[in-house]
């Protein structure tokens, strides 16, 4: 039933070791520190800062679809909750609260995980393609909820008024209106969301959900408790992107209500693919790609979206591994 | 709040899930037959609008856009099967949806394209205007209309599926696709035969919410979301879910409209939430097909 994944699996790089085998080993063991030390470098390869902040801000919401999708094999089309909750969540905490920074991000993380337990408790009661349309019915629920809620979310209008201009970080006031300082900023929370999710892969329960994406029948024969591992890395992958959420409503200063429509789901699924599912680095590839397309194309025409839509149906045909994906198959045959 | 007002609203439900119906339907029918979700109704629904109004502004006779549309949004639909779905078979059911859904967004700058960004104007069509008493209260003489097209449509479909041969070899290729294959009948024909008629009924919903609804390119989305609630509440691939599910979604958002208007849009979501608490397989939803 689950026919995603890693079918081909780089068993031959070690048996005939090639150009690339030392740097695919090396990747493989310390994936969070080359993806950490790339991004840290990553602002001076862009054209501006916004763009390498908007790459690193959904890289990371795509990261952590990547987590249910990729690596769970659930394909949630209601991701955009998260990213709303977490927007919302932080926001709301600064022009409500008047709460310092770290208060907002939590505050956010929180709420995106109180909305992933119960959009999870929902929706893992249905399997398979049944699991997509639910998320993606939960996920218009909560839109239509925050676009009512107009005293606290600023309904149709967005919520306005995020005014950071100093963080405190370790009992430093950085000023986060210095656009290369902001980047570093929420770097540091990317950095620390991608260590913790290298060793989540890497743990006895990271194991679990690959299991699970391969056959789920029989991993429950095996033992294991599908249905709570399910919800907690549907809960997880809800907390990473809430993360990402509340990072982006620091960095915009509002949150435009299309956070959480549902495009904003589909956001997430094409960076995923685009960039390779079931990868660690991939989803970071497909959001550069996305947003470069997008800020390249976006001069020249209005319709950029036809263009996103042909190379992402391409994608589905013939590069079902997506760009990070195929790229380190190569690689790895070589 | 008066009996009468009730009822009246209850009408205005029943003629908005008429929509829904025929939206589930073919979603259902794709679904059941090709286990394909189609991320592609909606925008299909949304062609089909516009492909009906473009004809009306032409001949002026709903009834060309009535038939014509529906037809030309099936011809999208085999061609879609025959050269982008088809060669996805057997490589994991996400890969159709994934790729459905890829065609929705070419679809929609597509219509952007040709009719721009702001949607065209459309009233009622002429001969369908004007209410009628029903006895309670006067009603718009098109929702009348919508309903009762939409019953023979259903009515013609339930005939094929379940009294013709065709209809026969669809409900077994439902049920194992293998054994229908191994008893001679050509399954890719059949495939591609549903999917035109699927994608069909989403032009001919599109058309038909034309006149009650505002025709843009971004119409699709909610409307698919919403087909995806019925086919959830009434069980995925049974015909007779997505009708009741459909005219219950339609009677429910009319009668939050009414009390809780600030709700109408999110109240179907709740009430698939709540079905979904009692029953995750949905009303008429069979056991192992998910599986």
């Amino acid at each position: 039933m689950m026919a995603f994944g890693q079918t081909r699996k780089t068993l031959d790089a070690s048996s005939t070791p090639g150009v690339w085998t030392p740097v695919n080993a090396f990747l493989k063991n310390n994936k969070a520190l080359a993806a950490i030390v790339f991004l840290s470098i990553f602002p001076f390869l862009m054209p501006y800062e916004a763009l390498a902040v908007k790459i690193l801000v959904f890289g990371l919401y795509a990261l952590g679809f990547n987590l249910l999708f990729g690596y769970t094999g659930m394909l949630s089309f209601g991701h955009a909750a998260f990213l709303g909750a977490g927007a919302y969540g932080a926001g709301m905490v600064i022009v409500h609260l008047r709460a310092p920074f770290l208060l907002a991000i939590a505050g956010g993380v929180s709420l995106a995980a109180l909305v992933a337990v119960v959009m999870g408790l929902l929706s893992i009661r249905t399997r398979g393609i049944y699991f997509s349309m639910v998320t993606l019915a939960l996920s218009q629920c909560i839109y239509y909820l925050i676009y009512n809620a107009e005293s606290w979310t600023g309904g149709e209008n967005g919520l306005r008024g995020i005014n950071i201009s100093t963080v405190g970080l370790l009992g430093i006031q950085i000023n986060f209106l210095d656009p290369i300082l902001r980047y570093y900023v929420i770097f540091v929370f990317v950095a620390l969301a991608l260590w913790f999710l290298a060793r989540i892969l890497a743990s006895p329960f990271g194991a679990v959900l690959e299991a699970i994406r391969e056959n789920e029948k029989r991993a429950a024969a095996c033992g294991y408790n599908v249905a709570s591992a399910k919800l907690l890395s549907f809960v997880l992958s809800g907390a990473f992107c809430g993360l990402a959420g509340a990072l982006w409503a620091v960095h915009l200063s509002v949150v435009p209500i299309e956070t959480v429509y549902y495009l904003t789901s589909g956001e997430a699924v094409i960076m995923c693919l685009l960039g390779g599912m079931g990868t660690y680095f991939g989803p970071f590839v497909g959001a550069a790609i996305y947003l470069l397309f997008e800020d390249v194309l976006t001069l020249q025409t209005s319709h950029w979206q036809l263009y996103l839509g042909i190379l992402f149906v391409l994608c589905v045909l013939f590069f079902p591994r997506g760009v990070w994906g195929s790229l380190t198959d190569w690689t790895s045959r070589r | 709040m008066t009996a009468d007002l009730l009822l009246l609203q209850l009408l205005t439900g029943i003629a908005l899930g008429s929509i829904f119906v025929l939206l589930a339907l073919g979603l259902s029918l794709i679904f059941g037959m090709l286990t394909v979700v189609n991320f592609a109704h909606g925008a299909f629904y949304m062609v089909g609008a516009y492909v009906g109004v473009y004809l009306y502004g032409l001949t002026g006779n709903f009834w060309v856009s009535v038939v014509a549309a529906p037809l030309c949004i099936a011809a999208m639909g085999l061609i879609t099967e025959r050269f982008l779905i088809r060669p996805l078979y057997g490589r994991g059911i996400d890969y159709p949806l994934l790729l459905t859904f890829g065609l929705s967004y070419i679809f929609v700058e597509a219509i952007r394209m040709i009719f721009g960004l702001a949607g065209l104007p459309f009233g009622t069509p002429v001969g369908l205007r004007g209410a009628v008493n029903v006895g309670v209260g006067y009603f718009p003489y098109y929702r009348l209309f919508l309903m009762a097209f939409t019953a023979a449509i259903t009515l013609a479909i339930w005939l094929v599926v379940e009294r013709t041969r065709f209809g026969l070899i669809v409900r077994a290729g439902a049920r194992d696709p293998e054994i229908v294959r191994v008893l001679g009948v050509d399954i890719s024909r059949i495939r591609l035969i549903v999917f035109g008629i699927g994608t069909g009924l989403a032009g001919l919903a599109g058309i038909l919410a034309a006149p009650i609804q505002a025709v843009t390119p971004e119409m699709g989305i909610p409307a698919l979301a919403e087909a995806f609630v019925v086919t959830v509440i009434g069980g995925m691939g049974s015909l007779a879910g997505a009708v009741v599910a459909g005219l219950l979604v339609g009677i429910v958002v009319a009668m939050t409209s009414l009390f809780v208007p600030a709700m109408a849009k999110a109240s179907v979501f709740f009430l698939m939430a709540l079905i979904l608490l009692i029953r995750p397989r949905g009303l008429f939803g069979q056991t192992g097909l998910m599986d």
